[in-house]
């Protein structure tokens, strides 16, 4: 992976947002580091990511989201956490801060609140056209926000999302934390990723530093990042299958799911494999027992899997839901840089193992499978997909697993570093941008998860669904609350 | 299909046994739980959980609960999808600013009488979240609570004791 760091002048700032409007890069991020904001940009063709760094005057920038939309709530999250202005930005409405801090721009100039005012929904205007708050509490153990749906009788007209209630404050704790407690608050970020965003943090770490893992970390991380797919993908085809009142799917499923978090913790201690991964390596080795455990696993998830999936694919009833529901058009998937099953559903074959790639799997086999439909069944089916190559990577891994230390020493080297680093987690790739103190603190640590860019896409997805859908719909993408919200 | 199903009938179940209750949450609950309840309640209970500001990693546990391994509507512990049809509220995360009144709304909901039931460290103390400008802090700071399960996550087999010591204490 190539990183090429510039900072930038007002008008290379909007040369680099006319490339992004012109679809010759993504965007994988925008945040704020006062006094400047950064934009990390991957070009899609050869994998190198670009960090630009421009400074900001009287904390204001030209909008990246005037003319790329993608940017446009990362915008209003700068705007809400460090007070800093993005200049000709089409939505100035908080985001993230739902009025309730006691303190207004907690990362920047930490001003006194405001006076509370009524949050402004998006209009949806014509006859017969009704309301459906939803959340933040949800009727199920589902994570908190809000949802606006506007509907003419079953039919979604404008879904609209609130988010920001699991806002913990994350990136102010990491200011100023030790590299423990840092990866610590990455790992959890956003529990069902904690294995992805430890291996983030951790590459970031080790890029600021300039250390390297030992190959056999490099390979225990991976084991453990695809248990976490595997574990995630199981779960999550059972909960979509019950979205949709198929609860024998589910039944089945959730059985699957608990074998391969058991045998996750018989191999490495926990069930989700928190804090697993640190910067430097990995934190305990693996014997023969885990293997065995594990080898076990893939043998029965190989067994069962088929035969679900027949399930799935023989139950008109369940397909009459699932296809042609929930659709994400391509060019959406293009332009706002969705990763995970929700871009490769809809033709977007991302994929940040294979590029810009990390090791191990610069030296694994796998396949990235990428659909078109866009629906709910594909993003079922990449799924699918999904779990098979991950299955066939844990296998080459303990085929492969080489021996020796587990763990590089990591100091500092006495100057600043910056890391930047991007994991792909089960729902999409995970960004993370550190910069370390010449002491080894943190001095600024973002954290961008997937969710960020697939989140808007729900809302164009719902759109013309019935109401009844948007639970499945939601389901299929299973966004991270607490990822995006930080 | 049909297949699947058969199968259902005729294999061994996958139910585990029932873990032993929790002494440390036992003493916790003796000093809160009362007679008159246990009566009016008899040995059934409905949940409502309210994710309060977690990582979702205590979600994922929660919803374990439920898989044919533990199984926990043997119990007769079930989850509701109303604050008003709840007995108790299991509570996950540290109560971060923007869920405080929301927590609270879901709370006053409730019927009496009711409990309260903290699901891991977060819920606890703030866990590592604990003093941050977004975090109104422990669950026990926003509403009154009856037990705490610790544990980051806490597994399921460590909340199936603590809500079958509930349900000895309350059924």
């Amino acid at each position: 992976m190539t990183v090429t760091r510039r900072t930038a002048n007002d008008l290379a700032w909007r040369e680099a947002i006319a490339r992004l409007a012109r679809g010759q890069a993504t965007l994988l991020g925008l945040w704020g580091d006062p006094p400047n904001v950064r934009m990390a940009l991957l070009d899609e063709e050869v994998g190198d990511i670009e960090l630009v760094t421009h400074a900001c005057v009287d904390g204001r920038y030209a909008s990246v989201g005037a003319e790329h939309p993608p940017a446009v709530r990362l915008e209003r999250a700068i705007r809400s956490l460090f007070g800093m202005d993005a200049i000709g930005s089409p939505d100035t409405r908080p985001w993230l801060d739902l009025g309730c801090w006691g303190v207004e721009h907690p990362l920047g100039d930490r001003s006194p609140p405001r006076e509370p005012t009524p949050y402004p929904f998006l209009p949806a205007e014509g006859e017969g056209l009704h309301q459906v708050p939803v959340g933040p509490v949800h009727a199920g153990t589902i994570e908190p926000g809000h949802f606006r749906i506007t509907a003419n009788g079953e039919h979604v007209v404008r879904l609209e999302q609130r988010l920001g209630y699991a806002h913990k404050g994350i990136e102010s704790l990491m200011a100023g934390a030790s590299l423990e407690q840092g990866w610590k608050l990455a790992g959890r970020t956003s529990g069902d990723s904690t294995v992805a965003y430890a291996f983030a943090f951790a590459m970031a770490a080790e890029d600021a530093l300039g250390v390297r893992p030992p190959v056999r970390a490099t390979y225990l991380r991976a084991l453990m990042a695809e248990l976490e797919r595997i574990a995630n993908h199981i779960g999550d085809i059972g909960g979509i299958c019950n979205d949709a009142a198929f609860a024998l799917m589910h039944a089945q499923t959730a059985v699957l799911r608990e074998r391969v978090l058991r045998a996750s913790e018989a191999a490495f201690g926990h069930r989700l494999m928190m804090d697993g991964i640190l910067p430097g390596g990995v934190r305990r080795d693996f014997d023969a027992a885990g293997a065995a455990a594990i080898t076990s696993v893939v043998a029965e998830v190989r067994r069962r899997l088929p035969r679900l999936v027949e399930l799935y694919d023989n139950t008109a009833s369940l397909q009459d839901r699932t296809v042609g529901a929930g659709v994400v058009k391509s060019e959406y998937a293009r332009r706002f840089g969705a990763g995970g099953y929700v871009g490769r559903a809809s033709g977007r074959a991302f994929d940040a193992r294979r590029m810009p790639g990390y090791a191990p799997y610069d030296a694994l086999r796998f396949d990235v499978p990428v659909l078109d439909a866009g629906d709910v069944n594909a993003r079922v089916w990449i799924r699918v997909r999904e779990i098979e190559q991950s299955l066939s990577l844990i296998e080459q891994i303990l085929g492969a697993l080489p021996d020796g230390p587990i763990a590089a020493e990591v100091k500092s080297a006495g100057n600043v570093g910056d890391g930047l680093a991007l994991a792909e987690a089960f729902r999409g790739d995970v960004l993370v941008c550190l910069r370390l103190s010449a002491d080894g603190r943190i001095e600024r640590c973002h954290l961008r998860d997937g969710s960020w860019f697939q989140w808007p896409l729900l809302e164009t997805a719902a759109e013309g669904n019935i109401v009844a859908d948007f639970p499945l719909c939601n389901k299929s993408f299973n966004c991270s609350y607490s990822g995006h919200d930080l | 299909m049909r297949r699947t199903l058969f199968e259902n009938v005729t294999h061994r179940t996958l139910t585990e046994p029932p873990p032993p209750p929790d002494e440390a949450a036992l003493r916790e609950l003796a000093r809160t739980v009362n007679r008159a309840a246990r009566a009016r309640l008899g040995r059934s209970l409905a949940i409502r959980h309210v994710d309060a500001g977690s990582c979702n990693g205590c979600e994922l546990e929660i919803h374990a609960l439920n898989n044919a391994i533990y199984d926990l509507e043997r119990y007769g512990l079930h989850f509701v999808a109303s604050p008003r049809h709840a007995d108790v509220l299991l509570v996950t995360g540290p109560v971060t600013k923007n869920m405080r009144e929301a927590l609270l709304r879901v709370y006053n909901a409730m019927p009496d009488p009711k409990w309260v039931v903290a699901v891991g460290d977060c819920a606890a103390s703030g866990g590592i979240f604990a003093g941050s400008y977004a975090v109104a802090g422990a669950v026990k700071d926003v509403v009154p609570v009856d037990l705490h399960v610790q544990g980051c996550p806490p597994s399921p087999r460590k909340l199936l004791s603590a809500l079958a010591t509930l349900l000895g204490e309350i059924g």
